[in-house]
């Protein structure tokens, strides 16, 4: 079972309350779940889709072909109707859409009268249209029927019962007219409840899961997901999180608040990240720990507001003026981006730098089941010197000199030793210097002797497929699920391999896995980058050498589907 | 109860003679009256002269980027609010460089205490002119004289309903530590504009210039007024007013936000594990 459902419309017309009210109840149900979303930069109108992907086995990528389209609009026919598999359907409603269609694959559910008539209310038509597809797929409504009891119970009981007979009307419906509907996602077997979790919330969740104390940031897509869900935890977690008036304001109020004492992050997409450049260098001068969430969109300057690249990886490796190390991770996933985010805020604070967790609209707006997070995995270690501990100390310099480089980290204002420190070079206490000889320890502290101790915390590239392959199939980021797939199927006729990075800086060493090596026998070595110029081959390139032997790159602003890689990807390989 | 040794830092690299040197000795001067220990406060800063000012006396001390020093200060009053956040900046660092953030600090009313050190000119590029030179000075590189209007920092803090607005004179130390003092007492964001002549750079604006046009505002004039504050924060020219120019009690921003109702954020444990599950658990 491995089923394609498409909801299209313009903006505004409640294509993500059906997407993700249908994502839910699938999840619920025990299956395995993937949603992905194209969008306009517009609030109403354009052209919309919700693509939700349900399985019995994991899936982790978007297909091409679709099962069943909810059309909302005519526009969505018209474009979409080619992507139909051949057991696929679309399900839309005449009456609303001023158009009738004859073929075997139309179903039409009158949404709005079903709603009047069942609902009271034409509002109600999304909710008829989620029971029907419920109905198409031949699944039970009692999982939808929870949740709108959940959902509406503010709005009280009438509005609850409505919805419910709404939801009735449209499965009966369905069921009663699609007479081709060939579906069969029955009950799954010892169904387990999963969770359904988001690129943006998997971080925000990542980043509440660390302790983070204070979050600034000034709206943006991709990223403005962090702060809103951040912000609704607010009182619960004692968070801080202010909308700064710019970009520039947001990183120096996290350097404000992590000098303070609290842990700290703020999050951007490419064109504010820009702004925040200053402020990188400024945290690299005065060492103070600050996890920066970027997302990337494509650029230069606005480019496509809404739309997805992985084109600003060389920008977050050099961005800030001076020399200084920094990490960059890359999830692939939402339970990477949990993970990396702890880690970014653990190894921020453990050698008092930046670390970039990077990441892209397309994992922003990816929804996966997953089963849980394994707590027991989380690094958190305050390593801030505070309240006794700081009092009991002799005497206390900001930024003294030491065998790793790294200086205790003392929280202001908890004993009467006074915490200096400065953007311009400084001496040990944190004051202004013009000395050569200052300057020359200071640029070795930072950035030499830290520099060795970070590359070591930086886990290899994840290996995925055949241990001795052909062909190697190379990517980072949010490409993870695409390569995997791709990869999956591949693999029934070729000896191939995915080999993953979402660490991508300091660059991995290869004494725990000797990736070059691997790269080295391959017969074909790809590399695989939603970017025009290879960001990843040309990174490997500059710290190992080694030429990856092609690039697959894609920079309209829109993911791969499994079914274009693969075709892609054979097309190289043809060519061996 | 601290001594004004208590407050002595390196030896300012300033020129002879500068404005800022009456300044720095209020500060110290004010800070001992207060009571105030150096651990007790932070200064934040930016670049240019006055922002050097934190290393010429004691206390924790931010020096951070050109015109970012109050979005660093309210990110540190944010996580401490035992803190006590005091920012020195100059007309170039906050006025030019930093206005966004200026008016962002008035409009929120963030417990930050703003000392702008406004001698009207660039002194750390020598003698460039800033948004609060007047028209038609010539500098260097502005050889047929300033054309933009000159900014207006008291107007503009009126206009957005800064909770403590006030106007000092370097010359006049013992009124200067008074609006310092009352600045520091005041609940809210408090800005006090601190004439101080730049004795290299500036020889339009100088002490014998301000002596002849600077008079102290007396009990007639009613800073809650905010009608009345701002036809004086309007005066410049032959008559340039000292004091409390505007005042109102409206609640800070601490005390309006929600999650800082308890212990400062940065005396509150950070690691929550225990609430996780069930966070976690409300995406199934």
């Amino acid at each position: 079972m491995d089923t394609t459902i498409k909801i299209g419309g313009e903006a505004g017309q409640g294509i993500q309350t059906i997407g993700d009210t249908l994502a839910r109840v699938f999840a619920r149900s025990g299956y395995h779940v993937f949603t992905n979303q194209d969008y306009e930069s517009r609030i109403r109108g354009g052209h919309n889709f919700y693509q939700i992907r349900l399985a019995d086995r994991p899936v982790m990528a978007p297909r091409d072909g679709v099962d069943i389209l909810v059309a909302l609009d005519k526009e969505s026919i018209r474009l979409h109707q080619q992507e139909l598999t051949p057991r696929g359907h679309i399900i839309y409603d005449a009456d609303t859409l001023k158009e009738k269609h004859d073929g075997s694959g139309f179903l039409d559910v009158p949404f709005v009268r079903l709603a009047t008539e069942h609902g009271g209310n034409k509002i109600m038509a999304n909710t008829v249209a989620t029971g029907a597809v419920l109905g198409m797929l031949g699944m039970e409504l009692s999982i939808l029927l929870e949740l709108i009891e959940e959902v509406f119970r503010k709005k009280g009981a009438a509005v609850v019962a409505a919805n419910r007979n709404a939801a009735q009307a449209g499965h009966d419906h369905a069921v009663k007219t699609c007479l081709t509907c060939g579906f069969s996602a029955g009950p799954v077997e010892k169904p387990q409840p999963r969770l359904l979790v988001g690129g943006t919330e998997a971080i925000a969740l990542g980043a509440l899961a660390s302790g983070v104390q204070f979050y600034s940031a000034y709206p943006m897509t991709p990223s403005t997901g962090i702060m809103n869900y951040l912000a609704s935890k607010e009182k619960e977690y004692g968070v801080v999180v202010e909308q700064a008036e710019d970009e520039i304001a947001a990183i120096n109020m996290a350097i404000g608040a992590s000098f303070a004492g609290a842990r700290s992050m703020t999050g951007t997409s490419g064109g504010g990240f820009a702004l925040m450049v200053e402020g990188v260098s400024l945290a690299a001068m005065t060492e103070t720990p600050v996890v920066i969430a970027l997302g990337m969109r494509p650029g230069p300057a606005t480019g496509f507001p809404t739309r997805t690249e992985q084109g600003e990886l060389h920008m977050a490796l050099h961005a800030g003026h001076g020399e200084f190390p920094r990490f960059i991770f890359a999830p692939g996933t939402p339970e990477q981006a949990f993970f990396l985010t702890n880690k970014a805020f653990d190894l921020a604070e453990k050698y008092q730098v930046q670390a970039f967790i990077l990441f892209d609209t397309y994992l922003a707006d990816t929804q996966w089941t997953l089963r849980g997070f394994d707590l027991g995995r989380l690094r958190n270690t305050d390593y801030r010197v505070r309240g006794e501990a700081f009092q009991k100390l002799a005497s206390y310099k900001r930024h003294a000199f030491t065998e790793s480089g790294v200086s205790p980290l003392a929280v202001p204002g908890d004993a009467k030793h006074l915490v200096v420190t400065d953007s311009d070079e400084h001496d040990e206490d944190g004051h202004i210097v013009e000395d050569a000889e200052t300057r020359i320890k200071m640029v070795e502290k930072r950035l030499f002797r830290k520099f060795p101790l970070m590359q070591a915390e930086v886990a290899p590239p994840f290996l995925y497929g055949d241990p001795h392959p052909d062909i190697v199939v190379t990517g980072w980021g949010s490409l993870y699920g695409l390569l995997r797939e791709a990869v999956d199927e591949l693999s029934r006729s070729k000896s191939i391999a995915m080999l993953h990075f979402s660490e991508l800086f300091p660059f991995p060493a290869t004494d725990r896995f000797d990736y070059l090596e691997l790269l080295g026998r391959a017969r074909l070595s790809v590399c695989v980058e939603q970017n025009a110029t290879g960001q990843l081959a040309r990174l490997m390139k500059t710290e190992t050498g080694y030429d990856m032997r092609a690039l697959l790159s894609k920079y309209d602003g829109r993911p791969f589907t499994v079914d274009s890689l693969v075709e892609n990807l054979k097309g190289m390989i043809k060519k061996l | 109860m601290p001594t004004a040794e208590e407050y002595r830092g390196q030896v300012p690299a300033w020129c002879p003679g500068c404005g800022n040197f009456p300044i720095l000795k209020t500060f110290k001067d004010a800070m001992v009256e207060l009571g105030m220990e150096p651990h007790r406060y932070t200064i934040v800063s930016g670049i240019g002269q006055a922002a050097k000012f934190p290393h010429y006396t004691k206390g924790n001390t931010f020096n951070g980027l050109h015109g970012r020093a109050l979005p660093v200060a309210t990110g540190i009053r944010l996580v401490n609010t035992d803190m006590t956040v005091i920012v020195t900046t100059g007309d170039g660092d906050c006025y030019g460089e930093g206005g966004n953030h200026l008016m962002a600090a008035m409009r929120r009313n963030i417990n930050v205490k703003l000392f702008v050190h406004d001698n009207q000119i660039y002194g750390l590029t020598k003698g460039q002119p800033s948004p609060t030179t007047g028209e038609g000075m010539v500098t260097k590189n502005v050889p047929f004289g300033v054309i933009a209007g000159q900014f207006n920092p008291l107007a503009l803090a009126v206009a957005l309903d800064c909770s403590f607005a006030a106007r000092a004179f370097a010359g006049d130390m013992e009124h200067l530590k008074g609006m310092m003092k009352e600045a520091i007492n005041h609940r809210g964001f408090s800005f006090v504009d601190i004439l101080q002549p730049c004795v290299t750079f500036n020889k339009v604006n100088t002490f014998d210039w301000y002596r002849q046009r600077v008079y102290k505002l007396g009990p007639d004039h009613n800073a809650a007024d905010r009608t009345a504050a701002f036809t004086r924060a309007l005066e410049w020219g032959d008559r340039i007013p000292l004091g409390v120019i505007y005042r109102n009690e409206r609640p800070t921003f601490e005390e309006r936000f929600p999650a800082l109702t308890g212990q400062p954020i940065v005396r509150q444990q950070a690691f929550q594990t225990a609430r996780l599950e069930k966070t976690v658990n409300e995406f199934s």
